[in-house]
């Protein structure tokens, strides 16, 4: 009892977030096993996943340092085709399936943080809008670097090309083929490993979150000079907290690849990082369980409004759009917080009577 | 404030899982033989995937209308983006779909043959190109020809015709499609000794201006510009050369196909251009001259090969499914066995070549035939 007492309100917060996502996690399980969902809700399980990860891994960068970057799906780009060339490795030597992958995604993941931290370098040198415009920048520069690299393998070893295709022997296969991209992956992502991996993410943010270091980073969201004042290291904290957000990014990617039997470096493209942008507002800055909502109910949203054929995409943006002005319309605001509180007040008037009931 | 989100949330999250449930189940007559594909219906590639679908459904007409063997039809958007592709594809699924008719653009349709593979479910593609579509899967097949063969066939022809002595190429370098194309035809290029001379490329982002891909093909001195891309890019290619006063011979490939339908095209910029596909619209075998009048009839336009290839896929399914006695009772994988049976064995004429065969690796042998558009309309080059 003392335990749960000494829980502060954001560590409570916390926990409804985890233990709710798990909850989910266990219905749609128990749903996909009984085979009540269809396939286009199985099929959808891994991607949700790894777009929820890309979702409250740009919120660290976006909602609690502050930083607008608009480059994210790079960082998804690097991991999906880094984690996908040393799982294929890993495939040659092991035939353990869990464990290429498992391989793959912390290759991924630090892959990632590594073109991060490189990234970070010279972008945190910036601030607000030009930071923004210059990860962006990024972003289209991994995708041009992807869509030209040629990595094959065959007996002799490792070839890697840019802009020519290396020579590989017959029997040798592309693993990242230029503008082809990676080819012939095996389908090896799960939904319940997407989901560890998610839920992985998710404490590690929140940790880092309520931490020291946390504390340091929101300090310098809120106001930088006041921040460096006290002696806190703008660009250390700000290179982990870039590096971070990519590392995870890079896991998603991982994760996001080896679903498909394919996948090409066009698909992590501007598009995709706005994308996860709109997950992310959409869910409220610095709210992960905003993003893990948004991010699953705005990659669902598409394929359930099939029924619209071509008109698809545009109600889509109207469903956007009204979603946008719902959340930040103070009556209706007021209109849906009465609701809640008649609830509130019918479950707490129930409590007491039982409880009044069990005292009589 | 942050309660009331919740609830909105929750109310639209329930409300989209009842949909979702609400949509499953929706199945036809059980008399019939359901098949399904996918193609970008909309977005930058719908030419494609319409043709595609329009085609199948002429076809589906023209065979329920006959009695006996009945087909239901159903095609889904994938936008040509291979998630999409297998989230349309999954859609099928829920259907129960029986026959697949795999995807229409080239990087979903390898996303999806890896889903058919794995669900054993039969697939023939009308036009997805790269070989990496059928490797190493043996229940999916092609309509169209393959990449390296559009490639080689491409620099054969113009070598062989001795169309040109100094060749450009433009090429988009982020594409699967055209680079696939580019490095066939630059090998048998070089094996047949064809002097290339400026090979330049764009990408998505830069498709709207080629005055320097033009300018380095013009001060080359290049005669023949080969264009390995979908036709979007080529017209505007067509333009800008005739701005700048450049009047090469122009030579593109089956994703060529298309351009005189696109919509604001000013088609005496085609004059002259040379493309090599399976199909023409004005050929005159009964055939196609009924395809193409019923098509026009229907939607107004002049078919295109990919809704030949399309259509040459129904027709071929149907006689694979009369052959191997086919029932609409039976189940995807069932069928399947059978259909490979038939199509490794079978000989199909169809509106895109005759005497059609597939080999075991599901890539089909018919010969590409050169055309050029004259007056606004396909010739044969022969």
């Amino acid at each position: 009892m003392k335990g749960k007492k000494t829980l502060s309100k954001t560590s409570k917060n916390n926990f409804i977030t985890m233990g709710g996502l798990l909850l989910v996690y266990v219905i749609v399980l128990i749903l996909k096993e009984g085979g009540i969902t269809t396939n286009l809700i199985n099929g959808q399980l891994v991607p949700i996943c790894a777009y929820m990860i890309m979702a409250i891994s740009l919120n660290l960068t976006v909602g609690i340092l502050g930083e607008l970057s608009l480059g994210h799906a790079g960082f998804m780009s690097v991991g999906a085709f880094g984690g996908v060339l040393v799982g294929t490795l890993m495939q040659e030597v092991s035939d353990s399936k869990i464990l290429c992958l498992l391989v793959a995604v912390i290759a991924g993941g630090v892959l990632a943080a590594l073109a991060g931290f490189l990234i970070g370098i010279p972008v945190l040198r910036l601030r607000g809008d030009y930071l923004a415009i210059v990860t962006l920048a990024f972003g289209q520069i991994i995708k041009s670097i992807v869509n030209i690299l040629y990595v094959g393998l065959d007996a002799d070893g490792l070839h890697v090309g840019f802009i020519e295709k290396p020579e590989i022997l017959e029997e040798g296969k592309m693993i990242i083929n230029g503008a082809m991209g990676a080819t012939g992956i095996r389908k090896l992502s799960t939904f319940t490993f997407a989901f560890i991996v998610l839920m992985l993410c998710l404490i590690v943010i929140y940790n880092l979150i309520q931490s020291r270091t946390g504390r340091a980073i929101m300090a310098l969201r809120d106001n930088r000079i006041a921040a460096e004042s006290v002696g806190i290291n703008v660009t250390k904290y700000k290179l982990l907290v870039f590096a971070i957000s990519a590392a995870m990014a890079g896991m998603a990617g991982t994760v996001f690849a080896y679903n498909y039997s394919t996948v090409a470096p066009t698909k992590f493209d501007f598009n995709t990082s706005i994308l996860v942008l709109v997950f992310v507002v959409l869910g409220g800055l610095g709210s992960m369980r905003g993003s893990l909502i948004a991010a699953a109910l705005l990659t669902l949203l598409p394929e359930l409004l099939r029924e619209f054929s071509d008109y698809r995409m545009l109600v889509y943006a109207i469903v956007l759009i009204l979603v946008m002005l719902g959340t930040n319309n103070p009556k209706i605001r007021d209109f849906f917080a009465k609701i809640v509180g008649k609830i509130k007040s019918v479950f707490v008037r129930k409590k007491t009577a039982k409880e009044e009931n069990a005292n009589g | 404030m942050k309660k009331m989100k919740k609830l909105v949330c929750f109310g639209l999250i329930s409300a989209m899982m009842l949909s979702a449930f609400a949509g499953c189940g929706k199945k036809s007559g059980s008399d019939v033989i359901r098949i399904g594909g996918t193609g970008p219906l909309t977005g930058g590639a719908a030419v494609y995937g319409n043709a595609a679908k329009r085609g199948a459904e002429i076809a589906v007409e023209e065979i329920n209308a006959l009695g006996g063997m009945q087909f239901e039809l159903r095609y889904e958007d994938d936008t040509h983006d291979a998630e999409k592709a297998v989230n349309a594809y999954n859609i099928l699924k829920d259907w129960e779909v029986q026959i697949s008719l795999g995807s229409v653009t080239t990087n979903p349709c390898i996303a999806t043959a890896a889903e058919t593979y794995a669900d054993r479910i039969f697939a023939l593609t009308p036009s997805a190109s790269s070989t990496d579509v059928t490797k190493g899967k043996d229940n999916m097949f092609q309509m169209c020809f393959s990449d390296p063969n559009q490639g080689s066939a491409s620099a054969q022809y113009i070598s062989e015709k001795a169309l040109g002595t100094k060749i450009a190429i433009i090429y988009k370098n982020d594409d699967a499609y055209s680079t696939g194309i580019f490095e066939t035809f630059t090998d048998k290029a070089d094996e047949l000794g064809i002097n290339v001379v400026s090979t330049t490329t764009f990408n998505t982002d830069s498709q709207n201006d080629f005055s320097v891909q033009l300018s380095d093909a013009k001060n080359a001195g290049a005669d023949l510009v080969f264009l390995p891309m979908y036709y979007e890019a080529a017209a505007l290619i067509l333009d800008q050369a005739k701005k700048m006063n450049y009047a090469p011979k122009f030579f593109g490939v089956d994703g060529m196909d298309g351009i005189l339908t696109l919509e604001g095209f000013d088609t005496t910029l085609a004059e002259g251009v040379m493309l090599l596909t399976p199909f023409s619209a004005d050929a005159t075998d009964e055939k196609t001259v009924n395809f193409v009048k019923k098509y026009n009839e229907k939607y107004n336009e002049t078919p295109n090969q990919f809704a030949a290839d399309a259509y040459d896929c129904v027709y071929a399914i149907y006689e694979a499914c009369q052959k191997g006695e086919v029932t609409s009772d039976m189940t995807a994988e069932e069928i399947c066995d059978i259909m490979i049976a038939q199509f490794t064995t079978m000989k199909f004429d169809g509106l895109t070549g005759n005497g059609m065969t597939w080999g075991k690796n599901g890539e089909v042998s018919k010969s590409p035939k050169g055309m050029v558009i004259q007056n606004g309309v396909y010739v044969g080059l022969d």
